[in-house]
């Protein structure tokens, strides 16, 4: 009856309630940025004011550009994102396959225990885990945060992509094996392109967190050479004075590799998301 | 070249034994089909001689080998699928032409070969296409033309037509009989469908939850079944089925076919009330309520006009009766 009345109202609903959280989720990231421009007394007197022409100032990122280390720094975060990123890919695709694809005693117990660690956090054995890289002499090496990041990032991964390999059609695998395709042949092309959304979805949301974490590379890789930017930026951040425009601009700095890695997936990644619900 | 022979076939899945011991020998150049109602383990059965899933009992011989334990690629068969499976990233000629190409055939000769068998299709303006850009008949067709390419001693078809719509399907049908007069080759074919399984086959399996009910020629099962499984599976309509006891005769139920089922308005050997008619032009399905035998089919040839609602006479040839005991068993 009031169909067409009602529904301009609704979506009307639905678009202020996403735009008001699309607000609060990038209010800190509007804050840092606005604020990394900004001279050190302007960021305290008016924090949520744009720069002006009296307050804009690029001492910031000059103070990040005369820290000589800092490209070292953004290289170690990256090669580290790659490695981590890649690895949980590779392996997580792997496992998935294998437990979707092959009927084998306890495979459902070893879906199970693969898939635990997303429950668990991976902090809780930092212990153990600086223990293993002390007897293995990977303390201070970037290898160190790969196999650890790659280990927090399979669970989620190996769940995700496996529920998706289920619903790649058996026909056409079988296709595959009658035609003399090698399994990882069928796995590298026949399935894996067909499951390239629920990879990118994986890929974004293990990203992320590697590329923010504080506690691992202070842990594990604290040395000069193996500082990662997350880590890099607070040597700005002392216990008596803080170089706040320093840390703002690095932050700012930091953002951009993942947009950049983001805006690649993201259309991917919407497809991954939306891959259950449209249909 | 393609003589396949089954001996004691037998599949579990956990605890579950879905083939049950199945015995079977296709002569070369024959057309075999695998009919039975859904669930009833064809398409096992018929990935157990792809090889691609393990058997649990039993062997496989194609041409006098033991091909049991062989990888599916080297057991020179063929397989089309009822959701056709073409490669998506592959042209309708790569994804012919994969095959051979894993074999480490010359490109020559893959590509003599792909032309002959679209050729034989009429796939020929399509090869350059992906399977995303072709109509889901020539997906099929392309899927058929996979399988020809690869000269295999023995093609496979699972439920091949089951997702064309029934114009095409009657055309594909009638290609696929096509083809297999021109190759001479052996197949081996599943489908749920009796018409289909009537009108390709050489040779029909009737299987019913993992056994063979009965196996012979088309005409053979339509004249001549075995149980009361196989006379009710096998031809449309299905056939009446009559209570013996209210006819005086010693066995459990008769079976007659609806087309020997004859009304009249006289009281014939038995009264019914007409329920339904179905009027197809060609022919006319009238069904009639009858007391001691429930509902029974009538199939009359052309135009006949019969109220629902009236009463009439049934007769028949007794004949023409097929007798069942109370297992379901044929007495002859
Ligand atoms: N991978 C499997 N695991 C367990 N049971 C299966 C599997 N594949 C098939 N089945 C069972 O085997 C039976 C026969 O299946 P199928 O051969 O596909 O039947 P049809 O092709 O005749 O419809 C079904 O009851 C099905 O549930
Ligand atoms: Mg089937």
């Amino acid at each position: 009856m009031s169909q067409a009345r009602q529904s301009p109202a609704r979506s009307l609903a639905a678009h202020a309630v996403l735009i008001l959280w699309t607000l609060i989720a990038l209010f800190p990231v509007f804050v840092t940025v606005v604020n990394s421009f900004k001279s050190k007394r302007a960021i305290f007197t008016q924090p949520l004011a744009l720069p002006g022409p009296d307050s804009f100032d690029l001492v910031g990122y000059q103070t990040v550009a005369k820290q000589g280390d800092f490209v070292a720094y953004f290289q170690n975060s990256l090669v580290v994102t790659c490695f981590s990123l890649f690895f949980v890919l590779l392996f997580g695709a792997m496992a998935a396959f294998a437990l979707s694809e092959y009927r084998f005693r306890g495979n459902t117990l070893m879906g199970l225990y693969l898939a635990l660690g997303i429950m668990i956090p991976i902090r809780l054995g930092t212990v153990a885990i600086l223990q293993m890289m002390v007897a293995t002499g990977l303390v201070n090496t970037l290898t160190a945060l790969v196999l650890v990041y790659t280990a927090q990032g399979l669970p989620l991964a190996v769940f995700i992509l496996s529920e998706f390999m289920r619903n790649v059609s058996d026909d056409l695998k079988n296709a595959g094996r009658i035609d003399g395709l090698s399994e990882y042949r069928i796995f590298f092309r026949l399935v894996l392109p067909l499951v390239r959304p629920a990879m990118a979805t994986v890929a974004v949301f293990t990203m992320i967190p590697i590329w923010n974490d504080l506690w691992f590379p202070l842990i594990l890789a604290p040395s000069e050479s193996t500082k990662t930017i997350t880590l890099g930026s607070q040597v700005f951040l002392g216990q008596f004075v803080s170089n706040w425009n320093a840390v703002l601009a690095a932050l700012s700095l930091a953002i951009l590799p993942v947009l950049v890695l983001y805006l690649i997936f993201s259309r991917q990644l919407i497809r991954g998301i939306t891959a259950g619900a449209v249909k | 070249m393609g003589q396949l022979t089954l001996s004691g076939m037998t599949k579990n899945f956990g605890s579950v034994e879905v083939i049950k011991g199945v015995d079977l020998e296709v002569a070369d150049g024959e057309f075999c089909v695998f009919v039975g109602p859904s669930g009833c383990g064809k398409s096992t059965l018929l990935r157990m001689i792809a090889g691609l899933e393990d058997v649990s009992g039993g062997s496989v011989t194609l041409d006098g080998r033991d091909i049991t334990a062989l990888p599916p690629a080297r057991r020179e068969i063929a397989m089309v699928f009822q959701s056709y499976a073409l490669y998506p990233h592959l042209t309708v000629r790569d994804n012919m032409g994969l095959a051979l190409k894993q074999a480490g055939q010359p490109k020559g000769d893959i590509r003599a070969a792909t032309d002959r068998a679209a050729a034989m299709l009429s796939l020929d303006a399509l090869l350059d296409r992906r399977p995303a850009e072709l109509s889901g008949g020539q997906r099929q067709r392309v899927a058929i033309g996979r399988a020809i390419v690869r000269r295999p001693k023995l093609f496979l078809f699972d439920e091949p037509l089951s997702n064309l719509d029934a114009a095409l399907r009657v055309q594909t049908r009638i290609e696929i009989a096509k083809l297999h007069r021109d190759l001479g080759a052996t197949m081996v074919y599943v489908t749920h469908d009796q018409v289909e399984a009537m009108t390709l086959a050489d040779k029909i399996v009737v299987l019913r939850a993992g056994k063979v009910e009965q196996t012979g020629a088309p005409m053979q099962l339509y004249n001549d079944p075995a149980n009361t499984f196989v006379a009710g599976f096998i031809g449309s309509p299905q056939m009446n089925f009559l209570n013996s006891g209210a006819l005086g005769l010693s066995s459990h139920s008769a079976g007659i076919r609806p087309e020997q089922v004859q009304l009249t308005d006289g009281p014939g050997q038995m009264g019914g009330t007409v329920s339904h008619v179905e009027r197809l032009g060609g022919e006319t399905l009238v069904y009639v309520h009858t007391a001691d035998h429930g509902l029974l089919t009538a199939r009359l040839f052309g135009e006949h006009d019969r109220a629902v609602g009236s009463d009439l006479g049934i007769t028949f040839d007794p004949a023409r009766l097929f007798h069942f005991d109370k297992a379901g068993q044929r007495l002859r």
